[in-house]
This record gives C-alpha cells, structure tokens and sequence, in this order.
C-alpha cells in the first residue's frame, strides 16, 4: 500500500425527507484494494455518485492526489482519473469491442474513423491487462465475463487511477470472478487505489486489503481484512438499535394451516431450488441483500415470469399457475416493488384501479356498473383510510402511501387470501408507512396471509412472525421471530454455498 | 390535485369548435361551397374514413397502430363485389364475405402483434401489402362495380343515401355514423374490451399482473380495426360502387390522422370514438374545401400534415406536464 491517493472527508448529502451521508469519511490509497461495505440503502452508491459527479454533496472536501475537486459530471471523474465500473454493462452489443472502448473520442483518419487503430490500441490495453480479447469481434458475442473485461479496459484506457468496482461479481462465474481477481490484483500492482463493493463476504476475504463499514449513511468505521472476522464485518453493518419496536413473538400458532406451499421452485439463476411454507394469519418475512433473488421467487410464484419446475399448493391443493391471471384465481395478490410500473394504470381513476383483478364482479350483462364500482372503490377508500377527494380522481395525483392502498384494494376487492407484499413501504413517507404496517397486521389478524419482501432489517423485525432468507436466487435460512436478530439474519443473508 | 377539466377545454370540443370554424370560413369565401351538393360529397366522401378511424381508434389507443385498413378495405370490397357480379352470387353474401375477411386480416393482425409479439407498425405495415396483393387476386387484376343503385341488388346503397320521389338526396348515412359511434363510445367507456383496451394502452403490464387476459383483448383490438375497415369497405362500395385493385393506399392515413387530431394520444393510453369522428371531419373539410378556395390538393396534404404534427405536439405535451405532477 502506498499514500493516500483520495480522501472524502465529512461528505453530507441530503434528499428531501432523506438524510442520504451523513458526514461520511473515506480514503483509498494507492496499490490497495478498498472494500466499501454495507446493508442495502446504507448509502454506497450515493457515497460513490457523489465521488463521481452524478450527485452533488451538501458540504465535505474530496482531496484527490493532494488537491480538492469537486466534479460536476462523470466526465470530469473521468478525466481526472476515476472510473466507475457498474453493475449494469453499458456495453453497445452490436458494435465491436473496440469501438465500444472508444465511444464518444474514436480516432479519426480525415473525417473518416479510424476503425485499424483503434484496434491496435485495444489489443495493445488488453496486452497490458493480459486478457486475450479480439479487438474486432461483436460485443454481443462476447460472455458476460468477457464484456465486463471490456468495461475494465475501457476504464484503464482512460488512464484511470482509482477504480470502483461495483458488485462485479454478481453476474459472473467462478473461473470468470478468479480471472476478474487476477486483473485486479494486477491493477493493484501498476499501484491504481481500487474501490471494492460486494456483499459477498469470501470475496471481500480474498481480494481486498482493507474494508470500510457504512450504515444508514454513516461512517461505522475501517479495518484491515486481514485482522478482523466476518463476524466482526458483520456486527459494523447490523449494529444499529432498533428502536421502532420489534415483534418479540410470533401470534401465530405453530400448527395454523399451511395456506400455500411451495417446493423446489427454479426459475432461473435468480430462484434456485426454494421451498417454503406461509401458514394462515402469517407474515411471512422475505429478507436478503440486493440481487437475493426474492422479487424474482414472488414473480414466478405469481406467474408473471415463467418458472422451470416447482410445485405449488394451496390450501393443500396442488395448482397450476403459468399466468397471473392463475394466480388471482387461486386468490394470490401481488404488490409490486415498483408501483408505477406494475402495480397501478396511473392515468386511470381511483375506481378504475381498485377493480382492475375483478372486473367481472361489477358487470351488468355485457355492461360496466360504474354505480356498484364506484361504491365498492369508495367503500374501500374509507376502510383503508386512503386520501383522496373522490374515487374519480387520477391515481397519478395520490401520494406514494395513498397509491399503495389502492393496489392493496385491487387485492382485498378481488378477496385475495394470499397477499405478496414487495417492498410495501419503498417510497412512502414515514406516517404513512405506519398507517401500512397496521393495515398489514389487520389484514394478518383478519386471517389474510402475508408474504414480505423487505430490504429494510427494521421493518423485517418489526413485521414478521417468519422469516426466510434468500442470498444469491437460493433460500439460506428460516428463524422464527423469537430467535431473529440483526446478526442471525446477515450471517444468512451473505453466505456462501458451493 | 389536478384542475377540474371542463367539457370547454377538452380536446374534442376545440376540435369541434375547428370544423365548424373551418366550415363556415369555407361557406363565407366560395359560394360554391355553401351547396347542398357539396354538403352531400363531404359527407358521401367521409363515410368510409369515419368508420375506419372509429376502428383503427382501438388499436391506436393500445399504443399500436394498423396501417393494413386501406388496402384491406380494397380487398374486402374487392373480393365482395367480385362474388356478387362475376360468381352471380346474392348481395347479402358478397357483404357478408366483405366484413368476414376484414375480421380474418384483424384476427391476423392482432395475433402477430399481441401473441407473436411483432411490432404493430410493422407487422400492418405487412398486412398492408398481403392485401394489396389479395385484392387484385381476386378480381384478377380488374376493377369492380357493385350493383348500381337502381339495379338489381342495389338496395345497399340506400343504406348511405336514400333519394326520394321528388329527386331529393337524403345522407341517411351520416345517421347511421352517428348511431355507430355512439355504440362503439359506449364500448370503450362502460365495457371491459374498452377498459381492458385504455389499460393496455397506459400500462400492459400492470394490467397483466392484475390478472387481466391481455392477449385476448388486445387481439381484439385488432378485430375490431379489421371489422371497421370492412364495415369501411361496404360504405365505400356504397357511394362510390367502382373499385380498382391497387389502391387504398393512403386511406388509413386519413383515418389515423382523423383519430389522433380527434384526441387519441400517439402513445397509447386514451382517446375516443366521438373525437377520432369529428377529427376526420376536420380532414375531410380541408380536402374537399381547399379547392374551393383555390389551393390544390397537395396544399390540402401539407396543411393536413401540419394540423397533425400540431395535434401530436399537443399531446405530447399535456404527457409531459403529467409527468411534471
């Protein structure tokens, strides 16, 4: 390890109702390898968008070799040496792997580009990496590994000297992460400062030198791999209090009747080989890291992706559901993570919205009862409390809150059993994510059954009397509320199998 | 909270308010304009265009398109007549075969596009020249009259246009539009194909994983825009009883273009029966009033084209001033 080469010194940043950093430190130095750790949405990224220039912060300094900067676009991280290698490829995949390196300042020849050289200087980049990697071939023909190799270079052409990382691992196979480590371990030695992000705790064992904490946009603190623990890591990203009064035990008997089942469910890399039971009056808690594969395992529950083999039973009773509309039939109801996307048709009404599953309910012959829908709708809007001056109005104009209740209705007007909540309170406002939780409860003590997917530990805590928990598309754990904590669930949540 | 819109600031009323602007600019400036004859032709030509607009209305507010409703309505005529004058089969079941093939090019169309999931422009655009072809297939290259009106099986033709004993012209047919719209207005707003039809449209997989079948009624979509165009093809047989292979060509224009100036958004998601009407009216005006007035009709296409890019613009911007909210 060399000197420091970046420092971030007490970055604030805030977003409305959000305090996102809050006077977070952070350094990498030259020839180490930096792994920034932490629980989803403790505010990785935003640190390293605004390193980058994506975000603007609120106060702090960034020194980067001995001087502050301050970026205003990825542009200008770029220039001056700090590169960013995403999750997500933005490869081109039907240009060539050179000119996908040398997008946007391609060499020209007259007004002509200059395709040869640019070719030359790829091989001559990948030479430099030691990556056999043909210049002229079809970026789409590559495999993933191969095109994140791609990405790298493309950084390193930049004359990069801090690289972040990503999660770039999520999508790789073993051979492809050991050939990635070895390019690292060789961008280490050329003395680039690297920034590490994973949630994979072996990887960040065996490639990274030192590992800074972060929880709920603070700084918890760095240590140096090689002295600490996974359990150490592990209690850094946990260790909040939970203050919002967790569920102690479980009001559901043990021997309530098993109202869906599911066995072997595959469906993909995402859902792999999961089985799980949600007995009535539960909620059920699905909890796991970004990527853990549990949207995944509801929408192939629901139908709304198609799975490769699995059984599935309600009420005892083996169904068939290759479609979502399946699956309301057998009284499954499925929130989205992304409301505006897949839970509401914004720019239809309240009513409209309300009897989207079940339509045919509110039927006079070939006619819609826009009386009764209306009726049903606003009978609703009282129960559920949703704000809104009419049942006529756009859902578009309903706060975040108010819109989720008005997927909830869908549901309960279809008398749906079976409700998968997604995210349940992802961009609601604090009040209003109360208002959810009791609504949720109700419904449980109503008899409805829950399954909850959640990234937030505390609402996990707070809501389940389950919980599963997913890494990496397959199902690593099951504790019961009475023996969850923080550190059961996060052990779970990082392991590896295989 | 979203400002109350009053039946004045909606699209339709200012698209009503153009025509009978438009009308009366007319009527004022050539007096040749102002006839009962030219009322009549306006009217006469206008038939067909309404019908396949309040048809290609249903796919257009899914977010596709069917440009196949020209030619087909060609082909549906064409294949019609041929049976009834060349086969010497009965009236009846020369319509009869005219809206069953429109139905079939639909059905096509609508499986392609909602369960082949090709994409729409393209995939009319196909069906578009197949029709082409077909017409002239079936007439064996010529053009085809259909019964004239005081001949024998030219009873249809009183379904556009009685003339009484004392030679009055009467555009029964103009009724009949309306009573058409009125029923397709009522299916898009009060029926599940209508609901299911605008939920496509601003958000398919929502509605899907809502459980709606959305194949089924987006294919349906389409049968109804091949239906319409065939309903299209007996109004143009109507009043104008000679068909030539070949053409139609340009006819869905006219009718999309009617549809999106009559408030239909270009990307799906709302529209209606009675806008996409009076915007054809619109369209329909500026063709036959321009040389009125001495502008030739490539003046017509151009000011058309423009009243379109202006209705587009509109639209567009009323989605980002949503967004905005």
């Amino acid at each position: 390890m060399g000197e420091v080469i970046l420092t971030m010194k007490d970055i604030d940043k805030s977003f409305p109702g959000v305090h996102a950093l809050d006077h977070v430190n952070f350094e990498v130095k030259r020839g180490e390898v930096h792994a920034l750790m932490g629980e989803n949405g403790a505010g990785k990224s935003t640190l390293m968008k605004v390193l980058t220039g994506i975000y603007t912060k609120d106060s702090g300094t960034i020194t980067f070799e001995g001087k502050e900067v301050e970026f205003h676009n990825t542009r200008e991280a770029q220039d001056a040496g700090i590169v960013i290698v995403h999750q997500e490829l933005n490869m081109l995949g039907h240009l060539t792997v050179a000119q996908n390196i040398f997008i946007g300042r391609e060499f020209k020849k007259g007004i002509k580009i200059d395709d040869k050289r640019m070719n030359e200087e790829a091989k001559k980049l990948f030479e430099k990496l030691h990556i056999d990697i043909d210049p002229a071939e079809t970026m789409s023909n590559l495999t993933v590994g191969k095109q994140q190799m791609c990405e790298i270079a493309k950084a390193i052409s930049h004359e990069a000297k801090v690289i972040i990382f990503d999660e770039p691992s999520a999508a790789l196979t073993e051979s492809e992460i050991e050939e990635l480590f070895k390019i690292i371990r060789d961008l280490r030695e050329q003395n680039l400062g690297i920034v590490y992000i994973s949630h994979r705790m072996d990887e960040i064992k065996v490639i990274t030198d030192r590992v800074t904490v972060m929880r709920d946009g603070t700084y918890v603190g760095t240590l140096i791999t090689n002295e600490c623990t996974k359990d150490d890591i592990i209690n850094m990203m946990v260790g909040r209090v939970i203050y919002e009064d967790p569920k102690t035990e479980s009001a559901v008997p043990a021997d309530a009747p098993v109202v869906l089942k599911v066995e072997h469910l595959n469906a993909g890399r995402m859902v792999q080989d999961v089985s799980f039971e949600l007995r009535k009056g539960e909620i059920l808690g699905f909890s796991g890291l970004m990527g853990a594969g549990r949207t995944e395992t509801a929408r192939a529950i629901f139908g709304a992706d198609p799975k490769e083999s699995g059984d599935i039973y309600i009420n005892g009773e083996k169904v068939t559901i290759n479609s979502p509309q399946d699956a309301v039939r057998c009284g499954i109801g499925y929130l989205s993570e992304d409301r505006k996307r897949y839970g509401i048709v914004v720019q239809k009404t309240v009513a409209e919205n309300s009897t989207m599953a079940c339509l045919q309910n509110y039927m006079s012959g070939l006619f819609i009862n826009k009386r009764d829908e209306k009726k049903v709708a606003q009978d609703y809007v009282e129960s559920l409390a949703t704000k809104t001056p009419s049942v006529d109005q756009l859902v578009v104009n309903l706060s975040g809150g108010n819109q989720q209740k008005v997927v909830i209705a869908k549901w309960l007007i279809n008398d749906c059993d079976i409700l998968i909540f997604d995210e349940p309170t992802r961009g609601i406002d604090v009040g209003a994510k109360n208002e959810i939780y009791k609504l949720m409860n109700k419904l449980a003590s109503e008899g409805k059954s829950i399954i909850m997917i959640s990234s937030e530990m505390t609402e996990i805590l707070r809501m389940s009397d389950r919980i599963v928990i997913m890494c990496e598309g397959r199902k690593t754990g099951e504790v019961r509320i009475e023996e969850a904590t923080q550190e059961v669930i996060m052990n779970m949540a990082t392991r590896e199998i295989g | 909270m979203k400002k109350k819109s009053s039946i004045f600031t909606s699209q339709k009323f200012i698209v009503l308010l153009v025509v009978i602007v438009l009308f009366g600019f007319f009527s004022i400036i050539s007096q040749n304009f102002r006839q009962y004859s030219t009322i009549m032709s306006i009217l006469d030509y206008s038939y067909y265009i309404v019908l396949m607009s309040i048809g290609v209305t249903f796919p257009l507010i899914t977010g596709g398109v069917d440009l196949s409703i020209g030619t087909g309505l060609i082909c549906y005529s064409l294949a019609g007549g041929y049976l009834i004058t060349q086969k010497g089969m009965p009236v009846a079941v020369g319509l009869l075969v005219t809206i069953l093939l429109g139905i079939l090019i639909g059905l096509l169309n609508g499986v392609l596009v909602a369960i082949m999931d090709l994409p729409p422009f393209l995939t009319t655009l196909c069906t578009c020249m197949i029709t082409r072809g077909l017409g002239s297939i079936f007439s064996k290259g010529f053009g085809i009259s259909w019964p004239a009106a005081g001949a024998d099986g030219g009873w249809f033709r009183s379904i556009f246009k009685i003339t009484t004993a004392g030679g009055t012209k009467i555009p029964i047919g103009f009724l009949w539009m309306l009573i058409i719209v009125a029923i397709m207005a009522f299916v898009l707003n009060h029926t599940k194909m209508g609901r299911y039809t605008i939920a496509i449209g601003s958000n398919k997989e929502a509605t899907r994983l809502s459980g709606v079948n959305v194949k089924f009624y987006h294919v349906m979509a389409y049968v109804i825009s091949g239906f319409f165009a065939a309903l299209a093809a007996v109004a143009y047989s109507a009043v104008f009883a000679t068909v030539q292979p070949g053409t139609g060509a340009g006819f869905e224009l006219e009718a999309i273009g009617g549809a999106i100036i009559g408030g239909v958004s270009a990307t799906g998601g709302a529209g209606s029966v009675e806008g996409s009407l009076i915007g054809v009216f619109v369209i329909c005006l500026l063709k036959t009033g321009l040389p009125y007035i001495g502008l030739q009709a490539n003046w017509q296409q151009i000011i058309t084209g423009l009243v379109l890019i202006g209705a587009v613009m509109v639209d567009i911007i009323k989605k980002k001033r949503a967004e905005v909210h």
